[in-house]
């Protein structure tokens, strides 16, 4: 793509390709502004693309050969381990660090906090991947897929934490669609869509957060069905739903700022300034939140030791793994986020959001399977269940690119009907504001 | 101004009720402890009487069609397989409802124990069930609806005693498989379960629960020094139907000592409880939030407010 964009093409922002002044073309907007050879020369030169294609050809094998034989031929759950990785890493950890959508959501939409908008449409964009692809490794797991919708249309059984997971997660996809589907508005050029989504956006954000509370929390409350099988250090009776959603908050803002870290690192071509100038800011914001986020963590989490009195395991082998857990996932990130903040070093801000995401990450498999069965055997994944896990997250990945390369999540959307009628009507308008909806591009031209 | 955010004040309220509406059934259901159905049946398993022979092995996979096993039930090598290790004893899967292990205590005689599913009176895996596969019958057994489970094995990580099994091998028909107390073949019709009717040294006693606890405790009077003063299962986890009695303390022959009187469901009551309230709560909480952030932006901020306006009717238009 570098060698594209010195060679003077500029990829897709607009309806209009301002050097022939034509309609782009939906193929066009897809190929990003080039030639369909172009378009595979540079998908071609990219080194990361091999990698992915070469994790694609031996796990798409895999899945379907999952799909044929059954869960026994790919994995090592059993009847004492009936989860693995493909929940304990793509529920239980894809889902907190997802939360960035509901916390960006809330800032900018209910506490008017408009300075977070340059980065809100990143976080909606990885909570909605997040969750959607937390369901896909939920239909690799799931004995029978194809009858997901059951507890929606056919069984109910209401009192299940998991009934409400699965009517939470779905209905919270659902808004999240309806979240990003701006930006795809803007993409196609639908302007009624976009209007209708920005006069709901409170509501949606409210149902964002009431969802997200519970089905962050019901996740650590799935297991408090589990109170003889999960070690006592990540067990606790009362609090264990809150601990689940707590940390998914630093979870989720760290994830924003790690996959912005990486964007920087390798798409900044799609970036506008609005976008990069902010960039460093909102990540020491998020960076402050996160810090925050972590030390009640951090605090509630030995309040749950010393509610059952579990000091006496601290001593032990799995206490030594706790305080470890503890001290690189969460203790560590707080200090380099009091780093990053006192002295404005942004860099280590992004250093802490990378631990923390690894940190809450260990934490979910530390519960669900590392420290399950405690009293049992330790399980180890079987090597397809491991490849079929890498293979989801390469499509995750995939499909988190695509989008990000298209859709205005990264930069403004330049809209010409919105321009023109922007012209007409800046005379009279107080603020030059008045003709972008949307809070990312009102700041564009506020900063401007 | 006033009329745009009481219309979005209105749509989020609509949006809480409806999903507090939904959400509604989830505390009714499960407040409440329930103890078992008065007249519910169970065995009572003398673990000083049982010698190992596996005819209740045999006879359970005769009753529910299970294949085979590799080795034949009478045996005896079985015994003395341990798995991951050497830290585990044989377990019930989806070839084997029941099994017999065998207990070495320190300075004793070998225990043998069967086990099976202990049928909860109020069962863990019931209650963690999102398409309420299971049903707890009023004879006492819990049974499966293997037409709606989808897989999800919820069931088996709640189950306090590891007994529901999953056909992993199946690609297109995998299901719980445990014991559902011979049901539909035999205790709807009052018999005993297959096991209890083949085993030769009535180790197994199958009757009303309350009279079972009663017999239970006149063994434990009667034969001094015989038992442990404890029948397993009469308080635990809530109680089930499924009792023990042993000669050594439980936790010598595989049994959790301790795992609690209340049942699972308990432990989850405190979160269920917390739902409607989140419901009910959130909507007008953070709405109010954002009214009052904007109120506060209108101060500081006027430039901010009045783009907002507009922001607001641009979308009119």
């Amino acid at each position: 793509m570098k060698q594209l964009l010195n060679h003077g093409i500029e990829p897709v922002d607009s309806h209009v390709n301002r050097k022939t002044d034509k309609a782009w073309s939906l193929k066009d907007k897809l190929f990003l502004g080039l030639t369909p050879g172009q378009y595979l020369g540079q998908a071609l030169r990219n080194p990361f693309n091999w990698i992915l294609g070469l994790i694609l050809a031996v796990g798409l094998p895999l899945i379907a050969y999952r799909y044929l034989n059954g869960l026994g031929a790919v994995t090592h759950s059993s009847n004492d381990y009936p989860w693995g990785l493909f929940l304990g890493f793509g529920l239980f950890v894809m889902v907190p660090l997802s939360a960035s959508g509901f916390m960006l959501g809330t800032s900018v939409e209910i506490f008017g906090r408009h300075d977070f908008a340059p980065i809100e449409r990143l976080a909606l964009l990885n909570g909605l991947l997040g969750y959607f692809f937390a369901v896909v490794y939920l239909l690799a797991d799931l004995g029978q897929p194809w009858r997901l919708p059951y507890p929606m249309f056919v069984s109910f059984g209401p009192a299940a934490v998991l009934f409400l997971v699965a009517w939470h997660v779905a209905t919270y996809l659902s808004v999240q669609v309806a979240e990003v589907s701006v930006a795809f508005f803007e993409w196609i050029g639908w302007l009624g869509g976009k209007r209708f989504i920005r006069r709901i956006a409170v509501g949606l954000t409210v149902a964002g957060i009431i969802l997200s509370t519970l089905h962050q929390g019901a996740l650590g409350a799935l297991f408090n069905y589990a109170p003889g099988k999960v070690h006592p250090l990540w067990y606790s009776a009362p609090f264990q739903w809150i601990h689940f959603f707590v940390s998914a908050i630093p979870a989720g803002l760290c994830m924003v700022i790690a996959v912005s870290t990486i964007i920087m690192k390798t798409m900044a071509w799609r970036c506008d300034k609005n976008y990069l100038d902010n960039l460093d800011r909102c990540t020491l914001g998020l960076a402050k939140g996160a810090s925050m986020a972590l030390i009640t963590y951090l605090a509630i989490k030995f309040i749950g030791v010393a509610h059952d009195n579990e000091w006496g395991y601290l001593a032990t082998g799995w206490g030594a793994w706790f305080l470890l857990e503890i001290a690189v996932g969460v203790v560590l990130p707080i200090v380099l986020f009091a780093y990053a903040v006192r002295h404005q070093v942004v860099k280590v801000a992004r250093w802490g959001a990378f631990i923390t995401v690894f940190g809450i990450a260990l934490n979910r498999l530390n519960t669900a399977i590392i420290s399950f069965n405690w009293q049992l055997y330790q399980e180890i994944p079987h090597v397809f269940e491991v490849i079929i896990t890498v293979t989801i997250f390469a499509i995750y990945i995939i499909v988190y690119r695509f989008l990000l390369y298209r859709l205005p999540i990264l930069y403004s959307w330049k809209s010409q009907t919105e321009e023109s009628y922007a012209a007409e009507t800046v005379p009279q308008s107080s603020s030059s504001a008045r003709n972008t909806p949307s809070p990312a591009g009102a700041m564009y031209r506020k900063f401007d | 101004m006033s009329g745009i955010s009481r219309r979005r004040f209105l749509a989020a309220s609509l949006a809480g009720c409806a999903a507090t509406t939904l959400a509604a059934p989830k505390k009714a259901l499960a407040s409440g402890i329930f103890t078992g159905y008065p007249e519910s049946m169970g065995v009572l398993v003398d673990l000083t009487r049982c010698i190992g022979c596996r005819s209740c092995e045999a006879a359970c996979n005769a009753e529910q069609n299970l294949p085979d096993p590799l080795l034949p039930f009478d045996d005896k090598s079985v015994f003395d397989q341990t798995f991951h290790g050497g830290t585990q004893k044989r377990r019930t899967d989806e070839n084997a409802y029941t099994v017999v292990n065998r207990y070495n205590p320190e300075g004793g005689e070998p225990v043998y124990v069967k086990k099976q599913c202990n049928h909860c009176a109020e069962p863990a895996c019931l209650s963690s069930c999102f398409v309420n596969a299971y049903t707890k019958t009023p004879e006492g057994a819990v049974i499966f609806n293997k037409k709606v489970c989808v897989g999800c094995r919820t069931c088996m990580v709640a189950c306090p005693f590891s007994i529901p099994a999953y056909s992993y091998s199946s690609a297109f028909d995998p299901l719980i498989k445990k014991c559902i107390f011979c049901h539909e073949t035999r205790l709807k019709n009052g018999k005993p379960p297959a096991c209890v009717d083949i085993c030769p040294q009535e180790a197994l006693t199958f009757g009303k629960r309350k009279d079972l606890l009663k017999i239970g405790n006149q063994r434990i009077q009667t034969h001094q020094g015989r038992y442990l003063d404890h029948i397993y299962g009469e308080n635990e986890l809530g109680g089930t139907s499924w009792m023990y009695l042993s000669p050594v303390p439980f936790e010598q022959v595989g049994f959790d000592p301790n795992p609690g009187n209340e049942p699972i469901i308990s432990h989850v009551k405190d979160f269920l409880s917390t739902v409607p309230m989140v419901l009910a709560i959130w909507p007008a909480l953070f709405v109010g939030f954002q009214l009052l952030a904007k109120k506060q932006a209108g101060h500081g901020d006027h430039d901010h407010d009045s783009e907002k306006q507009h922001d607001e009717e641009g979308a009119e238009q």
